[in-house]
């Protein structure tokens, strides 16, 4: 077996970045210390458990919780009319959602809505208590999918929903929330254009983001009108954000501090059981812990929309796209907020194609409301588009990479959701797999091999970080977003390379929303981009005032001072330099303490490419698809610690993989979860994979101090259709419906042998 | 819910009678998840492990004795009991992970009476009996007559398999065990199949097939069986087997899989598994499992 | 409920607790004895992050009754550790970026422990099949499966003398 790992080498002459060291908090990681979500236990605290609706769709008509709080140990039952209306919250719309969302009211929207919560002094306790609470329901018609969201004569959601996004505004309310749309050029001439035309619909299913912690939240509420959460998430201040509107409280009465996050990739930015515990602690007095079992997880957490998407893309026989048009529904779950708008954005954005149009439509269905996924709605769409694409270069005799070379976006090519692209490494990762030795090593009967790119945006948005010299030279680098994949070694790195001192010397920690300034989510592959400017931002006001220090010392001009491998310098030479730690331990005589901060608004977001090959085998006789090999190029910008850039282009991809060939979300006909728990719910298994051999291509983002883009996400956009075309290669069998499992690949099998 | 740990078969049977709504468990790794699940609770949860019978693993000249709570770990462990039945320690060592295997039994996969159980079909055609005990004493039961339908036995309240007999294989012997899952492990198969043949001389005396997931419970098929005895291993017989076994099927369509994947791959897995097998009874078999649990 | 005394040997330790008697080993661990180094994933034994060794066998705590452990021996991620020295797994582990998130990594390594305990010099394939009772969410095992890799060979070496080359890939 192959495993190369493959790391071009970093930067300009860095000292620091580029290199491996261990992770700060990997230490308390390997012996059990580290604290997860559901770690914590305080004094006097008791456990809480959640009421859920076992309807899909159903009126409440009466909730009776009598019986359920005279049991012994029962300390605090809530229900949704313990909870402001959301309708009076005098928010916005996706606020009254995320409050909906929460605790329902009058109308249940899924199998899974919290119906009522409880505390009592044990968890089986209220979890005997939850099931004594007495609910009428009457049940209501649901819908589970777009086609039935869409019809005509489809039950209602929400009686006031009407879409967005149309010309004229329809007056009649619908599940469909908004729609989306883009177009460019003119299509019919485009077409026209094309040697070769290939249309086609494609279907995936709901997918759980899968993270092996399930959510957890501590709250101890005082007597102060003031609460304090514990909780592991994906953002805290979001959090407090959050909890706060549902609870109709001012933010800052709401200190929220977070525990480590065990995996979120995007389903733990959302709030669930905090403002549920926050509620119980004010009514009990005492802190109460609320921790999902699995398959709570799974009904009433996440995941990702389902999809149809209808793609028809032109290429005329020398491989020039000409047209380009998708149609793309995307399930919401119970409220509004699929991200159909990423994924209308994301479709096309690698290629240049001159003539295109893209509709798509957010549909509410009787499920969960998803919940943002690593590159939200953008793996759906790839699926589709990148599919297309590997039949158009098949159909006109054309290397599959080759195709997408001459369509490549570069440098000033105008993006199809709008912006011009700066500097972009799309050709570079292309040209990445064109060069392994992958692409061109020899495969076997009933093997096949696929390629497949994926674009996505990454994203800025607000960072915070203080650093602080401490008083033996050594720094504490303080900041505000969740590690949730190695981001504390990034700052250290970071603030490394910038101080010129050993990595050793700095501790990287997440702080509470009290201690660190406001961060928004970690999410949007955003944390070392972002988050990391900050630390650098903060680092440089260190350096400045060291160097005025150091001036006042030597009582020079600061011009007169020089940064150099940690230690203030002279730049005449006529003083004995001070070391990081000489400054540090005359600082009381100096200025007093040192320490900085940066706040700022990230500019200059890089955007991020990823191709990649996969070889299959399947067996003809039972549709089994195993993956023999798999390669993925991805643009880091640069890669400040290769080992976790690595990890996450990995991880990515086993998602992917996952999401193409077994992973669904599967409802019986009443709209009930069947497989809610990770033995029918498959996600991939150490037995089902090759090594994921890694290219870190790095094209560095001009905008960032050190180049970085963000590397979190764009892994997981190819694979759908990486695995795809591999079976479409090693079958001769095209897969438009996901997941791509054994019972499917069989009967594409039978199917073609009998037709 | 009480815990209970009787230590020999007589107090587990008494404490059986005065209890009447008790489970019985081993491994716990049913009784667990199906608790969790919102299964009703029993009064009191009897483990056997402590009876010293249960946990014995031991071989005479003519048979093999496994207690029914023996870890199944103990029996992918056992060099010889594989050297003789390596299609029935394969299809143990295919009950969920190690942790699993760790704590999981034959006597519980059997009593837990899923259609899906892999250790079942390869227990059928290894002509596998089950000694069953209550307070009147013991009785020996063929395997293929405990399972009555899903999650459902021929035992009696209060009865408990103590222990499974099997018989040494004559010369020329061979069985297998394959299965079908979406993932290569953690999974519960879709389709299994179990093959046991001898031959002599190229020709097969005796075969004995049974298929798992495609019917309420593991089912024979004598008709594939029909097709072999008398006659080479050839691809006719091959083909007559998978057809034979596809006809077997009763199966349905629920989440892990539709009636018609199972009735195709049934089939192939039927005929599969009598490859294997044959090659193992004449010999020629090269012992390599994918797991590399073959040590 | 009359609660159950239990006496056991956990990570060397001699360790008496009380527990409900259809309580999970997992929850005691976690809620009497206070090791939440064990991690809850599923609560059916399908993810592994809640590995202990019971008697030496590598066992899922949420599937194990805490009244069975009376007089038995376990070790947690807590007691891989002796006397302050990482156990090869735990050094491997943290060397070779093996863990992002880290809430699957206690399970992997007693897991892992489990297999080099019986076979010191697994291939690839067998590590896979050993640790495919483990869910990781995060990695997609490649770096998981060199780090158990790496540390047999480690072990190896240092049994060997050093005469054993420490290579894996």
């Amino acid at each position: 077996m192959t495993v190369t790992e493959e790391t071009t080498t970093s930067g300009p002459g860095y000292k620091w970045v580029g290199t491996r060291p261990i992770r700060p908090d990997g230490l308390d990681k390997v012996t059990g210390k580290a604290r997860f979500g559901a770690d914590l236990a305080l004094p006097g605290m008791l456990e809480g458990a959640v009421l859920r609706s076992p309807h899909a769709h159903a009126r409440i008509v009466s909730i009776d919780t009598r019986a359920a709080a005279a049991m012994p140990g029962v300390k605090a039952i809530v229900t949704g009319a313990d909870f402001p209306d959301p309708a009076e919250l005098g928010g916005r719309p996706d606020e009254e959602m995320v409050a909906a969302n929460i605790i329902a009211r009058d109308k249940v929207l899924y199998e899974g809505h919290v119906v009522a919560a409880v505390a009592a002094t044990s968890r089986k306790q209220a979890q005997r208590a939850a099931a004594a609470i007495e609910v009428e329901y009457q049940p209501l018609e649901h819908v589970l999918t777009v086609d039935e969201a869409m019809a005509d004569d489809a039950p209602l959601l929400h009686p006031d929903l009407k879409t967005r996004g149309m010309d004229p505004a329809p007056e009649e309310p619908s599940n469909i929330a908004s729609r989306i749309s883009h177009e460019r050029g003119d299509l019919d001439k485009g077409f026209a254009e094309a040697d070769l035309v290939v249309e086609r619909t494609f279907t995936t299913k709901p997918v759980h983001q899968g993270y092996i912690e399930p959510h957890a939240a501590v709250a101890d509420a005082g007597e102060n009108g003031r609460a304090t959460i514990w909780c592991s998430s994906q953002g805290h201040f979001a959090m407090r954000t959050m909890t706060a509107t549902v609870l109709g409280w001012e933010p800052s009465k709401l200190k929220v501090i977070p525990a480590e996050i065990g995996g979120g990739f995007g389903g733990k930015t959302v709030i669930y059981l905090e403002p549920l515990a926050v509620a119980l602690s004010a009514k009990s007095g005492r802190p109460v812990r609320l921790v999902m079992d699995r398959d709570e997880v799974f009904r009433a957490s996440g995941p990702t929309s389902g999809t149809k998407i209808r793609v028809k893309v032109g290429v005329t026989n020398d491989g020039q796209l000409t047209a380009a048009e998708a149609w793309m529904a995307y399930e919401a779950g119970a409220y509004p907020g699929s991200p159909v708008g990423a994924g209308g954005m994301t479709i096309l954005a690698p290629y240049d194609i001159p003539n295109f149009s893209v509709e798509g439509f957010d549909v509410v269905v009787n499920k969960p409301k998803v919940a943002a996924y690593r590159a939200p709605g953008a793996p759906m769409a790839a699926f589709a588009l990148e599919s297309v694409l590997d039949e158009l270069a098949a159909g006109i005799g054309m290397d599959p990479v080759e195709l997408r070379l001459r369509n490549a976006a570069v440098e000033g090519t105008q993006a199809s959701y709008g912006p011009k692209f700066p500097r972009i490494g799309f050709v570079e990762t292309l040209e990445a797999i064109r060069d392994h030795d992958h692409y061109r090593a020899p495969l076997g009967p009933n093997q096949g091999r696929g390629v497949a790119s994926g674009f996505w945006f990454n994203a800025g948005m607000n960072s915070s970080a203080t650093v602080h010299v401490n008083e033996d030279g050594t720094m504490t680098v303080v900041v505000g977003t969740p590690d949730i994949g190695g981001s504390r070694a990034s700052m250290g790195l970071m603030a490394a390379e910038e101080m010129g001192i050993d990595v050793a010397k700095i501790q990287s920690i997440v702080a509470d929303t009290e201690t660190v300034g406001f961060n928004d989510v970690t999410g949007g592959s955003r944390v070392t981009l972002a988050t990391g400017a900050a630390v650098v931002e903060a680092c440089r006001s260190i350096k400045a005032d060291l160097r005025a220090r150091a001036a006042k010392t030597w009582d020079c001009d600061i011009e007169e001072v020089e940064w150099v491998d940690g230690q203030a310098q002279h730049a005449g030479g006529g003083e004995t330099p001070l070391s990081l730690q000489a400054l540090a331990r005359k600082s009381g005589r100096t200025g007093g303490p040192i320490s900085a901060t940066a706040s700022l608004n990230a500019r200059g977001v890089g955007a991020a490419f990823s191709t990649q090959v996969c070889d299959v085998e399947v067996d003809p006789e039972t549709g089994e698809v195993t993956i023999l090999r798999f390669t993925t190029a991805q643009d880091a910008g640069t890669a400040i610690h290769p080992s976790y850039v690595e990890g996450q282009m990995q991880g990515g991809v086993v998602q992917g993989i996952g999401w193409a060939l077994n992973e669904e979300y599967i409802h019986d006909r009443d709209g009930r979860m069947e497989n809610p728990g990770f033995l029918d719910y498959r996600i991939p298994v150490a037995s089902d994979l090759p090594m994921i051999d890694t290219v870190v291509v790095e094209v560095p983002n001009p905008a960032h101090p050190y180049g970085v883009r963000g590397v979190g996400e764009v892994g997981i956009v190819p694979p759908l259709a990486a695995v795809a075309n591999a079976i479409a290669a090693a079958t001769g069998c095209r897969l438009v419906d996901l997941p791509m499992s054994p019972p499917r690949v069989l009967a594409a099998i039978t199917g073609k042998a009998d037709g | 819910m009480d815990y209970l740990s009787p230590v020999s078969v007589e107090e587990a049977t008494t404490m059986l009678s005065q209890t009447p709504d008790a489970r019985v468990f081993a491994g716990a790794t049913d009784v667990i998840p199906q608790l969790r699940a919102g299964r009703p609770e029993p009064q009191a949860l009897v483990d056997l492990k402590g009876i010293e019978r249960l946990m014995a693993l031991s071989q005479s000249d003519g048979s093999w004795t496994i207690g029914a709570a023996v870890p199944t770990v103990r029996l992918t462990e056992s060099a010889e009991l594989r050297a003789e039945f390596p299609g029935l320690v394969e299809a143990v060592g295919l009950i969920g992970s190690d942790q699993i295997q760790s704590r999981c039994s034959l006597g519980g996969n059997l009593c837990n009476a899923s259609p899906a159980a892999d250790s079942v079909p390869a227990m059928i055609v290894n002509g596998m009996r089950a000694v069953v005990a209550s307070g009147s004493g013991t009785r020996t039961v063929p395997v293929a007559d405990i399972v009555t339908g899903p999650g459902s036995t021929s035992l009696a309240q209060g009865e408990f398999v103590v222990e499974f007999e099997l018989d040494r294989p004559p010369a020329n012997t061979g069985d297998a065990y394959l299965r079908m899952t979406p993932r290569t492990e953690m999974d519960i198969a879709i389709v299994g199949a179990s093959a046991r043949l001898t031959l002599d001389d190229g020709v097969c005396t005796a075969a004995t097939i049974a298929l798992g997931a495609v019917a309420p419970t593991a089912v024979r098929v004598p008709d594939a069986e029909a097709a072999l005895v008398g006659r080479p291993i050839d691809d006719e017989a091959l083909a007559a087997v998978a057809a034979a076994a596809s006809e077997a099927c009763n199966p349905i369509d629920d989440k892990r899989g539709t009636i018609a994947y199972r009735r195709q791959v049934a089939g192939v897995l039927a005929r599969r598994a009598v490859a294997t097998a044959a090659e193992r009874a004449s010999g020629r078999e090269t012992g390599e499992h994918r797991d590399g649990a073959s040590q | 409920m009359t609660r159950t005394h239990i006496t056991c040997t956990i990570n060397g330790d001699e360790v008496e607790f009380l527990c409900d008697q259809d309580e999970t080993l997992l929850d005691a661990l976690r809620d009497e004895v206070g090791l939440t180094g064990v991690k809850e994933g599923c609560g059916t034994g399908d993810c592994g992050a809640c590995s202990v060794l019971l008697d030496g066998r590598v066992t899922c705590a949420c599937l194990v009754f805490a009244p069975e452990v009376d007089g038995t021996t376990m070790v947690t991620v807590e007691g891989l550790a002796e006397a302050g020295q990482l156990h090869p797994l735990q050094q491997c582990f943290l060397e070779g970026a093996a863990l992002q998130c880290g809430v699957c990594t206690p399970g992997f390594l007693v897991a892992a422990k489990a297999l080099l305990d019986r076979n010191p010099d697994p291939t690839e394939t067998e590590v896979r099949y050993a640790l495919a009772g483990n869910l990781c969410r995060c990695t997609g095992y490649d770096k998981i499966i060199r780090a158990v890799l790496d540390a047999a060979a480690d072990m190896q070496t240092a049994t060997n003398g050093g005469s054993t080359a420490a290579t894996t890939a």
